[in-house]
């Protein structure tokens, strides 16, 4: 019969407002884990996504649409770029590789992006994978010049389309079934998942959005960005003064991790207003525990008083009282890893529909040792105060049942 | 030297109104080893009072308590703890017998604050007073005489030197007053505890040789 027993048979007593007390922290500790992790892995993770690029050369405008446009596939293009900006930039000495990207149409929301077979042959899309090209989980490359396309492996798998497949692409790049082309394109290849924005990608020869029926004559030979790969990081600066400074029709979108990291910058007060709802969050569950325990010592005055008589020093009392407290919060902590994968894997999901970016819900974080040791250490901490009022029960007054 | 040696003990409440009423006041009173003594007294008469001073329940207003060579009013309270915890064995009117725990673990519980958790004597103790077939069961699923049993069990868990008994069968009708009683004796006996009981039963004082009246004891309910 241990102290540890004495708690135990005390929190099943109470299994109602045991269970429920712990349910507050649960949500809490796991709403609290679950935005930090997110938050910080988001972060990490959006600003590591390059699709195997240094920069991105583009119409006069700000750096992070250019950015979100040519690199992650979200935001409207800012405008186009002749074919001699992309001849400039492409025999510039300093320059790995130049890949044009057109954009302008989709198929049922999925974004049709022309470009060059240099995509499939030159580009790494993932920074932290060294020599990893993409990879063709069926199919091939598309041919230039011919209505083929090739799939991210996430577009594929929700619009459904295999090899062989034949599709109409839609102007715009909204999904609007008035606006469909005349064209027929057929699926020609179908890429294994990247988990970068890629995977939401259809990609079609440039010709194919340069030409598309139905866009202005005047644009057959402009491109919306370059994607720019550079055989030294040095030169970016120089690039970057050469475009931004001296120039004023272009915009030369350098270091990309940097640019995308405003995102960051301009949320980052939704980021501390989900914090300070979480925090709130665990300080009414933790309080919760409070107000539970305190009731309840009315009506455990005889228990107690009875294990004083037996022996039971109040420090005794008392810390049996702050453990079950700290019990109740640890209960309610380890449950909270239960809501936050369900938070977590939720979240990714959405981010991963929306952006193409894939998150690691279960990646290590401190987040999952300082929040539910801190939810835990303020559930002792909350049990205080009726653990002082059980200190101070009287044992001869409460000995004698009380009707 | 007397186990239990009482002097000029007294104890006064504060009543809601401002009064003070004086419960306890005894010049002297003294309890040898392996005695046995009943005290009568009516309702009101102090004798909860009384025990609660004896057991380091209760601090006195004044006078000494000394039990086994140790004055009470001069411990600490964790130390007037320890000492009921290990000296004293307590049969409560009401049996104060924990209802979320089995029979067993109350037994057990009153030897964890004590000398210490003794499983083997714990049951031991169950199947002196009958009720090796209840370990397992919570005291609302046994009788009001086997309450009592688990009891008499409990306050006998720490080997104590000295068995306080308030009204041992006050819950009993008198079948098992009678053999509650004869229980509380001969386990005493068995232990070598001393025994102090107050009840206001005659019949329950019949049973004992030596019984003294408290108010003849105790100044404040003469």
């Amino acid at each position: 019969m241990t102290l540890a027993r004495i708690v135990t048979k005390s929190l099943r007593q109470h299994a109602l407002s045991t269970v429920v007390t712990a349910f507050g922290i649960a949500l809490a500790t796991g709403l609290l884990m679950a935005v930090w992790a997110v938050k910080t892995q988001a972060n990490q993770t959006f600003t590591g996504v390059s699709g195997g690029f240094d920069a991105v050369l583009g119409a006069r405008s700000a750096k992070l649409q250019l950015v979100l446009n040519a690199i992650f596939h979200l935001e409207e293009s800012p405008g186009n770029l002749g074919q001699a900006d992309f001849e400039e930039i492409r025999k510039n000495p300093a320059v790995a590789l130049a890949l044009p990207i057109a954009v302008g149409d989709n198929y049922r929301g999925y974004r049709l992006v022309g470009t060059t077979t240099n995509l499939f042959t030159e580009v790494e899309p993932q920074p932290q994978r060294k020599g990893q090209k993409f990879v063709f989980t069926s199919g091939r490359a598309f041919n230039a010049g011919y209505a083929e396309a090739v799939l991210g492996s996430f577009a594929a798998n929700r619009l459904g389309l295999k090899l062989g497949d034949k599709f109409h692409p839609y102007h715009g790049l909204l999904f609007d079934e008035k606006q469909q082309h005349a064209e027929t394109y057929v699926v020609t290849g179908i890429l294994a998942p990247s988990n970068t924005p890629a995977d939401r990608v259809i990609w079609i020869p440039l010709e194919g959005v340069q030409n598309m029926q139905g866009h202005a004559a005047h644009t057959a030979n402009e491109i919306s960005a370059v994607l720019v790969k550079l055989r030294s990081p040095i030169v970016g600066k120089q690039l970057e003064t050469l475009y931004n400074k001296q120039g004023n029709r272009l915009t030369f979108a350098w270091p990309i991790a940097q640019t995308i990291a405003q995102i960051f910058d301009k949320i980052a007060w939704f980021d501390r207003v989900l914090e300070l709802v979480a925090w709130l969050v665990a300080a009414v569950a933790t309080a919760s525990i409070l107000a539970s325990l305190y009731n309840s010592m009315n009506e455990r005055r005889r228990e107690i008083a009875i294990l004083r008589a037996l022996g039971a020093h109040r420090s005794t009392i008392f810390g049996a009282v702050v453990i079950e407290s700290a019990a109740i919060a640890a209960i309610g902590a380890f449950a909270g890893f239960l809501v936050y994968g369900a938070i977590a894997i939720g979240a990714a999901a959405i981010i991963r529909a929306q952006v193409g970016v894939v998150l690691d819900p279960w990646a290590w974080n401190l987040v999952f040792l300082w929040a539910p040791a801190g939810i835990i250490a303020s559930g002792a901490a909350a049990g205080i105060v009726p653990a002082l009022k059980a200190y101070r029960t009287d044992v001869a007054e409460n000995l004698v049942p009380h009707s | 030297m007397p186990l239990l040696e009482i002097t000029d003990l007294r104890k006064t409440f504060i009543a809601p109104d401002g009064a003070s009423h004086t419960v306890v006041d005894m010049p002297a009173f003294a309890l040898g080893e392996h005695e046995e003594l009943a005290l009568s007294g009516e309702s009101g008469s102090g004798k909860t009072t009384f025990l609660h001073l004896i057991a380091g329940i209760l601090r006195p207003d004044a006078g000494r308590v000394t039990l086994a060579g140790r004055e009470m009013s001069a411990l600490r309270e964790h130390e007037r703890d320890q000492l009921r915890a290990t000296h004293i064995g307590y049969i409560f009117q009401t049996f104060n017998l924990l209802q979320g725990y089995t029979c067993l673990e109350n037994v057990l519980l009153g030897m964890k604050f004590g000398r210490g958790v003794d499983h083997a004597l714990a049951i031991t103790l169950l199947k002196r007073v009958g009720l090796s077939d209840k370990l397992d069961h919570s005291p609302r699923q046994l009788s009001t005489g086997q309450q009592q049993r688990v009891a008499v069990a409990r306050a006998l868990a720490n080997r104590p030197q000295l068995v306080l008994a308030d009204e041992p069968t006050g819950n009993l009708d008198q079948a098992n007053a009678r053999e509650a009683i004869a229980l509380i004796r001969e386990t005493c006996r068995e232990t070598g505890a001393a025994l102090l009981l107050v009840s206001h039963a005659p019949d329950v004082l019949a049973q004992f040789e030596q019984v003294r009246d408290l108010s003849q004891l105790n100044r404040a309910a003469a």
